[in-house]
């Protein structure tokens, strides 16, 4: 479980995250949804660590994260698996290096044990035959699903992910989603995704939180957020002329 | 202000960069890899510059000592300690703020944008030793060869240019640039390329290391790291010279 009470943070003097407290729970695919700008990526940066909070306080299960050094974060991370919104491969390694690269770092695995890991981790994720393909010869979806292997390649506790659909078609879109809450499931990881795609919400969404200008705004499930009274929210969620049309339709 | 601010953060950066690696095996492939990308890549453009350089020096002594009260022998004498007291040392040092540390500032601003910074700082690695200390030890190890390999090629230039031209002949000019010879020069001049080695790279990703923005503040940031670098290569250049020939 991870749990945030009351951070702040905020910028040059400009407040991005004000009073925010909220609670993501276990073994579910829990979403941070809102406008652009309205600190979902500061708020996931802040829970990780990258960002360093004003005040309040991050836990990690019974551990306050945000109190501990680096060396004594270390520990937290290796338990992290993060996908970048551009996915953040390195750009100098192979497909295979970059899977590898964890399993390298903090593992005193033999090579065959850590390739036959990096295989089963890209086969997780449908990527075959791409082991000795460098990041620029790969496809927009083929990096998410790259990154996502090796997030997982020392069977993370948490699984963090910033705006892991954007930039890819609907269909690729749904099948990363899909590959999340299937991963999630399957090693009952906490995951938390940063999203502003509705259909990711529909799709994955089992614990929702809107943020609107640096405040949570509402919380709930994807069977909830749709009957929500919440003005702010629904102006995010029947944004589009389709949700629109389904709304008034019903 | 922004000056102590930028030196503070100059200071936990090498701080970082200085703290026990997390893996030594790794940091040692990294090291091989970078000597080869840093140092061994520059050996062609060092020697084209150097054989040019020790060349026009040659000339220029010549022309400088054209009166026949001076021995031939002294425009051997004056290439010589001339390209390794200043030339091969500083000059080089200028070359490799230009081509080693723009490149250094460009591939770690890069890595910040693209988040792949974040990446290894998510993953428990201690990001700024991981990058930039691999390219610290591979520069100290390979630009003093680099500058050996700068003060033999600038001599053999200036021989040749000075035979080809007439203004001295090659017996002339060996008999000067062995005619009282200073080994310490040597060594002051690899004291002083250690220093520059460590102020291009350190600086260099300095300016890499904190880039905030997208590809306009990398270009930035790697124009930042030729000319920071340079300016204290030139300051250095002076008080390493105090310090070391006086």
């Amino acid at each position: 479980m991870i749990r945030v009470k009351n951070i702040d943070k905020s910028f040059s003097g400009k407040m991005v995250l004000e009073n925010v407290s909220v609670t993501f729970e276990p073994g579910k695919t829990n979403l941070i949804i809102g406008r652009s700008g309205s600190g979902k990526t500061v708020l996931l940066k802040s829970i990780v660590g990258l960002h360093n909070i004003d005040s309040g306080e991050i836990w990690f299960e019974d551990v306050l994260f945000n109190k501990l050094d680096f060396t004594e974060k270390k520990e937290i991370r290796k338990q992290m698996g993060m996908l970048f919104q551009g996915s953040a491969l390195f750009d100098s390694m192979t497909t295979e290096q970059n899977v590898r690269f964890p399993l390298d770092m903090f593992t005193n695995q033999s090579m065959e044990e850590k390739i036959e890991r990096v295989n089963f981790c890209l086969k997780r994720v449908d990527i075959l035959n791409a082991n000795r393909l460098f990041p620029a010869e790969l496809s927009g979806g083929m990096k998410k699903r790259v990154a996502i292997a090796r997030a997982i390649a020392l069977n993370p506790k948490y699984l963090f992910c910033d705006e892991p659909n954007s930039g890819l078609d609907p269909i690729t879109a749904i099948l990363i989603d899909e590959l999340i809450k299937e991963i999630t499931d399957e090693y009952s990881m906490t995951t938390i995704v940063n999203t502003h795609d509705m259909n990711s919400v529909m799709e994955i969404g089992e614990k929702v939180v809107f943020i609107n200008e640096g405040k949570i705004c509402w919380e709930g499930s994807n069977n909830e957020i749709l009957k929500s009274d919440n003005e702010i929210l629904n102006d995010f969620v029947f944004a589009n002329a389709l949700a629109k049309q389904l709304r008034s339709s019903q | 202000m922004r000056f102590l601010e930028q030196l503070g953060l100059y200071i936990i950066l090498l701080k970082k960069v200085f703290s026990k690696p997390e893996k030594a095996a790794i940091y040692y492939k990294q090291t091989m890899h970078e000597l080869v990308y840093l140092g061994f890549n520059s050996v062609g453009i060092i020697s084209v510059i150097s054989f040019f350089m020790g060349s026009a020096i040659t000339l220029q002594t010549a022309y400088n000592t054209e009166n026949p009260i001076y021995p031939l022998y002294l425009i051997g004498l004056g290439c010589r300690d001339s390209i390794i007291l200043e030339f091969s040392s500083t000059i080089s040092a200028l070359i490799l703020a230009g081509k080693v540390g723009s490149n250094i500032a460009s591939e770690i601003g890069t890595m910040r944008i693209t988040e792949q910074i974040d990446a290894l700082e998510i993953m428990g690695v201690n990001s700024a030793s991981y990058i930039i200390l691999p390219k610290i030890i591979a520069t100290l190890i390979f630009n003093p060869i680099l500058t050996l390999i700068s003060i033999i090629v600038g001599i053999i230039g200036g021989g040749i240019a000075g035979t080809m031209a007439g203004v001295i002949t090659l017996q002339d000019f060996i008999y000067g640039i062995q005619y009282a010879f200073i080994p310490y020069y040597i060594t002051y001049s690899i004291i002083k390329t250690l220093f520059f080695a460590f102020i291009i790279t350190t600086v260099s990703a300095f300016q890499g290391y904190y880039v905030n923005g997208g590809s306009l503040e990398v270009g930035r940031a790697s124009t930042k790291a030729v000319v920071h670098s340079s300016i204290l290569i030139l300051i250095f250049n002076v008080i390493l010279t105090q310090l070391l020939l006086s």
